[in-house]
């Protein structure tokens, strides 16, 4: 896993609540045996019409705006446990998603895969909406050290929770695995008390 | 302070508590199936990591299978190749496999319980948000993402901080036409799709306990629709007899033995949640959904709410339909019958026992997908095929089918579809297609009908 380090760049927005994984990555594109190529799907049908071609008033095919952070509204990533639409959302160029609330699922599948979950309050994430609606190019700085999101045109801070082992994970690139497999001799003996 | 029956199965499975960090919680039960695995085999094949315990883990093909000539070579290459790739997975590492003709075969979520693999106070896991189905056994059960999928075959365990514990008691008695289907639509529709995430939730009160094992299976299967990882009910008796003489259940002594320790996993009395829901058995009525997320419920006989907001109007228009507007005779053309929420056998009795005699309106097309092999077998059994077939009804072998429509099972673009599986998303059943969430008996009706119906006016 990639190491996650400070971003300070423009955003995306997707002002829409709920928005579940089979909107990020449609079923019918989980039939791959690797994670490669995901991100050419991300938000499949949202983006493009049945014939293919773009939807111009979709914000990620809207040229105004860029950058790898995407702004969405309350309940993202809620519905099916598919990490298909973490790796779509990194394969796409995502490296953080801010949101006033992060399904489970979908939050820890985002931590796995080095992808930030900034969860803030609905009345930062308004303030959000309205400045990138002001200036698409308002740039916004995720300092995870410090564990605060600026909107960097008002100065307007918040600071934003996450568990402090998995935050030396992505701040290493380290995932649960290594500190699994190293943990084998404890399992091994839970497993012989366990079946006494 | 007692404690919830949640705690006592979480409790007795952590194998380490990192400090100001997650603990190792330890999976008695791995299921997988072909759609999120691989990646989580190529993983451990790249890092160079053996599977720690493949006796713990069983698979299945569900997702990406047909429906139809289940004996012939999957036509969709893809699918062949993803199906292929778990067979030659579980034989490599000695995985126990269920696949595509064996007698086995089924649904994760049907064919796990029905074999007895899923028991009361285990952890089980699956690459899949509905395992929450195996917690009407009693069992901390929940969907996990593939990387998840590949620790716990690296080490049998996962890290996981424990979610809060919430009860939703039902007391009372259902009426007549409530499926246990309409009582969990019901609890989504008064709680919201996010009021349980960070939850564990327990179902209580008269409703649960007078609730058959399938019954408590669709309840649990859609706790997450609320959010929720998770959803248990207290092993009773009904437990411990659906449980008994089953093919991987404890035989004899040993299964005696389970029971003494089975029946001491409900919570405490004294037990306290973080939340706590309460609602009345005769408050709930059949239930439609109108929206584009399992929270957007109502009664068969009530209208769609005036609710303000961007998204809610979204929603409303990729249904067309008005705020305000009932759905009482709205014509339908597609119904489906199946999904890990309601394909087991007593959802086929239900829906049979109400078209017997009659025949499907001749604008529906009517799809009966059953949960398992075993569940096929049975229908046959009972003669329920007959009733399908002389009504209409088209019977297929098992799978996930039209539930997310990734084989060939899909409801046309702008198409309604009464549909017994769990989400109403966008698309969900295919590109523009249009899912009304119900009981078994609802979507039965509508296919005689040909529209909505309010079925309460039939009792």
């Amino acid at each position: 896993m990639e190491k996650f380090t400070k971003l300070n760049t423009s955003a995306v927005p997707l002002p829409i609540e709920n928005i579940d994984t089979d909107q990020i990555i449609p079923a019918r594109f989980l039939k791959a045996t690797d994670r490669k190529g995901f991100g050419d799907n991300a938000f499949r049908d949202w983006r493009f019409d049945k014939d293919g071609s773009l939807k111009p008033d979709f914000p990620l095919n809207d040229t105004k705006f860029s950058g790898p952070i995407l702004v969405a509204g309350n309940n993202f990533g809620c519905g099916s446990s598919r990490e298909h639409a973490a790796w779509a959302l990194t394969g796409y160029g995502f490296k953080a998603v801010v949101s006033s609330f992060f399904a489970d699922i979908f939050k820890g599948n985002a931590l796995n895969n080095g992808l930030l979950p900034v969860q803030v309050s609905p009345a930062f994430l308004k303030a959000i909406f309205s400045e990138i609606e002001n200036d698409p190019k308002t740039d916004i700085e995720i300092d995870l050290d410090s564990q605060v999101i600026t909107i960097l045109s008002t100065g307007k801070q918040e600071s934003f929770d996450i568990n402090p082992y998995k935050k030396t994970c992505l701040q290493n690139g380290y995932d649960d695995i290594d500190y699994l497999v190293n943990l084998k001799d404890t399992i091994e003996t839970f497993e012989v008390s366990k079946n006494n | 302070m007692g404690k919830t029956l949640f705690d006592k199965v979480w409790d007795s499975h952590v194998v380490h508590t990192i400090e100001n960090g997650p603990q190792v919680l330890y999976i008695d039960k791995h299921l997988i199936h072909e759609v999120t695995s691989p990646q989580a085999f190529s993983e451990l094949e790249e890092r160079g990591i053996p599977i720690f315990r493949p006796d713990q883990i069983v698979a299945t093909a569900d997702h990406n299978v047909p429906t139809q000539d289940q004996h012939l070579p999957i036509q969709d290459l893809l699918s062949r190749n993803q199906v292929k790739t778990l067979t030659e997975n579980c034989n490599k590492h000695g995985i126990t496999l269920f696949g595509l003709g064996h007698q086995y075969q089924g649904i994760v979520h049907v064919m796990a319980p029905e074999l007895g693999i899923t028991q009361p106070g285990m952890t089980m896991v699956c690459g899949d948000s509905h395992t929450s189905t195996h917690g009407a056994f009693g069992t901390i059960a929940f969907g996990i993402g593939t990387s998840q999928v590949a620790q716990v075959f690296a080490s049998q365990c996962l890290l996981l901080p424990k979610p809060k514990s919430m009860r939703i008691t039902v007391n009372g008695k259902l009426k007549k036409g409530v499926h246990p289907k309409d009582v969990i639509l019901y609890i989504i529709a008064k709680l919201g799709t996010d009021a349980g995430t960070g939850y564990f939730a327990e179902y209580a009160g008269d409703v649960f306990r007078d609730m058959s094992m399938e019954g408590r299976m669709t309840v649990c299967n859609m706790s997450i629709e609320m959010g929720a990882r998770g959803g248990m009910i207290a092993p009773d008796e009904t437990t411990f007899e659906y449980v008994r003489g089953r093919t991987f259940a404890p035989k004899g002594e040993d299964f005696e033995k389970k029971v003494a320790y089975w029946k001491t996993l409900p919570s405490d009395e004294d037990a306290a949640f973080d939340e706590e829901y309460h609602f009345d058995a005769e408050d709930i009525a059949p239930m439609l959904t109108y929206g584009t997320n399992p929270g957007m419920g109502i009664k068969v006989f009530d209208s769609i709410p005036q609710e303000e907001g961007a998204s809610f109007e979204k929603s409303l228009q990729y249904m067309g339909f008005q705020k305000g507007e009932k759905l009482i005779g709205k014509p339908i053309n597609y119904v489906f019958i199946g999904s890990c929420t309601n394909s087991r056998i007593e959802d086929f009795r239900t829906a049979a026992n109400y078209i017997k005699g009659k025949q499907k309106a001749p604008n529906v097309n009517a799809l009966i997908v059953p949960g398992s092999q075993q569940v096929a077998r049975q229908i046959v059994v009972e003669g329920l095929d007959k009733v399908f077939m002389e009504a209409g009804f088209e019977l297929r072998q098992p799978g996930c089918s039209a539930c997310l429509a990734m084989n060939d099972d899909k409801i046309p673009a702008g198409e309604y579809c009464i549909s017994t599986s769990n989400r109403n998303f966008e698309g969900r059943q295919g590109q523009g297609a249009r899912t009304i969430l119900a009981s078994p008996l609802m979507a039965a009706a509508t296919a005689v009908e040909g529209k909505i119906v309010d079925i309460t006016e039939q009792f």
